[in-house]
């Protein structure tokens, strides 16, 4: 059958299993557009207000769902707007296609309008990426696009295809269904000698901890990582990215380390003799100075990508392969364990470093609006946020139950994404609660898309926590720099309730600590979209800290809790 | 304990794909490696080309080197051979300066590298070497004193002796 390339693309796009597109027209890409009504009951375009904001909703979706994201984006301005959103979900292995526009094959390298060299830009943030020069080659492409996408670590495939392509008609026969890639082929199970090996450490080890990192959830491996915690007794640290990853009620549950994590998580590390790094990648945020982490441990270390591994710590015994089939390797090697001692030397160490102390005050506090979130919802919303203190108050104070969400940028710690994503999870998982924890800065970055999440009535629950500062840049100016407030405070921020007005949108405001839940179960009533201005306590810092490139001995508690504790 | 920096050759084997050099090059400066010298050119097999690299580095900064050249999907193959039996070449054009008083000295000087006189012109000879790096830098270090006009070096190219083609380096993940 003769097909454009436009309708190859959208019939491609379908045999992937693709039902949502975020995208933005242009004149490149228009030949797509004009494709688009003939597949529209099967493909949902969703119009967004940037770019940025098409690559976040695609990056929120695919965490949320555990499918593929797709957006895209025209050539030019279209295509390095959707740069910071891929540069994100590639930091994070989120999996990711992102489809571009291009000028025309005869003008490449002329320097024409909106022409970018897109392939280019993209090269240090795409698992990899194509130029797609014939019709014929687009189903092969985006076959191979989505196998990379979503194989072995996930991360961003970008396509490039220039206007007269999704012209130049082509035959679309079968869809490929294999894949002829000689250079990629990731490992699935671990090799059993390494495995063996493993197996005698965790038999060996006397205070053991796991430290789980998103490849939990981007394997689904959940419940192996519960049955090889139970069966071996080892307390699980989940990172950042992994916090969903185990249930944070389950009695093994540390929580999160590092720079903001809870004390006795970072302790834990600090005094662990085996560290068995699953899915993680010993980031700088969780491991502090390298010369100093984790100094009494010998390190397991599984990932399903080799270059991680030995990246950034010594490890004692590698493992590739995807941490599904590993655990499941391994639980079936290692023998039941207790570890006693530990276990109540943990509980102690928790008793001593109470990191979730919230102090008793009349003020509004943001983690205590975070808690209230958490208790309202029992845990199990899907919770996405932005970056910065309400970010690092999220991860702590927040009880995750269930795994896929805690959907936050990690790596790239990129401000803007509470807004875009959380569009995104919602429209991926339609029948769940999606709230947004959002900063006052960070919500500004994208606040465009509530034009698009009012259109469509995508019913996202945003709190933002409103402290009219960049206030994790304001902390660290209070604790380095002479508490020398340059550029981190606003002076007019806007209204943010006259503004979810103006887009159609409920906007509530609460001020007062008794305000709190009635605000949050109102929201959580209120068929559509809400956009809750939590006006909190302006100077307020998140404890506990480990300021960058040190270790746990440095830790800052919250003053008053050490005072109360004298 | 892992040794201290020293010189590296690591083979490639990447598909023909449009991109790839500026793939492999883009990681390698992303990453901070320090190529000291890179070759390419066809395989044996239609569609791939093989690439030699020269990287300085301490046995964990090859190894990183490895798996993140090993990562990107157009690269098929990554073998580390420097401490294998292998036969490592490069190729120089020297343009030397030549008077008709000194040019036998020159042409006695090519005959002990084995090199060859290539082109003749009045004032200058073109000489070709090929060796490795030790003999091409001895023997333009000696027509140095003639004055070199211009001198053209390819990278190191290498492969392993007898009959074996590439092995499996074994990497530190263990799963060879
Ligand atoms: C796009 C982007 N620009 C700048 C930064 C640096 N940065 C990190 S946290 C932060 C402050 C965030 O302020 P806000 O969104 O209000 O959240 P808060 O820290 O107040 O909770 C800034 C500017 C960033 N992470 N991302």
């Amino acid at each position: 059958m003769q097909l454009t390339g436009g309708q190859i693309l959208c019939e491609s796009l379908i045999r992937e299993g693709v039902d949502v597109v975020f995208g933005l027209p242009g004149g490149a890409i228009l030949p797509l557009y004009g494709t688009l009504p003939q597949y529209k009951d099967r493909i949902r375009h969703i119009l967004v207000r940037h770019e940025q904001g098409a690559a976040m909703a695609a990056d929120g979706y695919a965490r949320a769902t555990g499918k593929v994201g797709v957006c895209w984006a025209t050539s030019g301005p279209g295509a390095t707007n959707l740069v910071t959103g891929l540069a994100c979900s590639s930091m994070d292995s989120v999996p990711i296609v992102a489809i571009t526009g291009q000028v025309a094959r005869p003008t490449i390298g002329k320097d024409a309008f909106q022409e970018i060299d897109v392939t280019g830009v993209t090269l240090p943030i795409t698992k990899h990426n194509y130029l797609v020069m014939h019709a014929s080659e687009i189903a092969r492409t985006i076959r191979e696009a989505f196998y990379i996408a979503s194989s072995g670590r996930p991360g961003v495939v970008l396509v490039d295809i220039p206007r007269d392509v999704f012209q130049e008609k082509a035959e679309f026969g079968e869809y490929p269904t294999t894949v002829d890639l000689p250079g990629y082929k990731p490992v699935l199970d671990g090799n059993i000698s390494q495995i063996l090996r493993a197996a005698r450490l965790i038999k060996e080890a006397q205070r053991p901890v796991v430290l789980a990192g998103h490849g939990v959830l981007l394997s689904r491996a959940m419940d192996e990582l519960r049955e090889f915690a139970e069966k071996t007794q080892t307390p699980v640290i989940t990172t950042l990215l992994g916090l969903s990853g185990f249930p944070q009620t389950h009695y093994l549950s540390l929580g999160m380390p590092g720079m903001h994590g809870v004390a006795w998580a970072s302790l834990a590390l600090d005094e662990a003799d085996l560290i068995i790094g699953l899915g993680a990648r010993f980031d700088d945020r969780v491991t502090g100075d390298l010369k100093r982490f984790a100094p009494n441990a010998k390190i397991i270390h599984v990932d399903v990508d080799p270059s991680e591994i030995g990246k950034s710590v010594a490890t004692a015994v590698p493992i590739v392969g995807d941490l599904k089939r590993v655990l499941k390797q391994l639980i079936a090697n290692v023998e039941p364990a207790i570890h006693v001692e530990w276990m109540a030397h943990l509980d102690q160490l928790r008793r001593e470093h109470p990191s979730l102390y919230i102090r008793p005050t009349e003020k509004l506090l943001p983690q205590y609006v975070i808690r209230e979130i958490s208790e309202v919802t029992d845990g199990r919303a899907v919770i996405v946020t932005g970056v910065g203190q309400h970010q690092m108050w999220t991860a702590l104070h927040y009880t995750f139950k269930e795994p896929y969400t805690m959907i936050t940028s990690g790596g790239l710690g990129a401000m803007g994404f509470e807004v875009p994503a959380a569009m995104g999870a919602q429209v991926g998982v339609p029948d769940r609660v999606v709230w947004s924890i959002a900063g006052d800065g960070g919500f500004q970055m994208t606040m465009s898309e509530l034009a698009t999440i009012a259109e469509n009535n995508i019913p996202v629950k945003f709190a933002i926590i409103n402290n009219n500062f960049l206030g994790m840049v304001r902390q660290w100016q209070e604790f380095f720099y002479n508490r020398e407030y340059s550029a981190s405070g606003y002076t007019k921020n806007p209204d943010f309730v006259k503004l979810a007005e103006a887009f159609g949108i409920l906007g509530l405001r609460v001020t007062e600590r008794s305000q709190v839940r009635d605000a949050i179960i109102k929201a959580m009533e209120w068929a559509g979209p809400v956009v809750v201005d939590f006006v909190v306590e302006e100077e307020e810092n998140v404890y506990p800290m480990i300021p960058a490139g040190t270790s746990v001995d440095q830790l800052i508690e919250e003053p008053q809790m050490v005072e109360e504790r004298r | 304990m892992p040794k201290g920096p020293a010189s590296h050759t690591i083979v490639a084997l990447v598909q023909d794909r449009p991109g790839v050099l500026n793939r492999v090059a883009s990681m390698f400066r992303r990453r901070g490696y320090n190529i000291v010298s890179l070759s390419v050119g066809h395989s044996e097999q239609p569609g791939f080309s093989r690439m030699t690299f020269v990287v300085n580095g301490d046995d964990h900064t090859i190894e990183q080197v490895r798996n993140q050249l090993d990562r990107l999907i157009d690269v098929v193959k990554v073998s580390d051979l420097s401490d294998e039996n292998v036969v490592a070449r490069e190729l120089a054009l020297i343009k030397v300066q030549a008077t008709p008083y000194n040019r036998s000295e020159i042409i006695q000087l090519v005959d002990i590298f084995r090199a060859n006189i290539v082109d003749v012109s009045p004032d200058s000879l073109i000489i070709e070497v090929t060796g490795d790096e030790d003999k091409v830098d001895s023997l333009l270090q000696l027509l140095k004193s003639f004055g070199v006009r211009e001198l053209m070096r390819t990278g190191r190219v290498a492969m392993l002796r007898g009959a074996n083609a590439y092995p499996g380096t074994p990497s530190a993940n263990g799963n060879q």
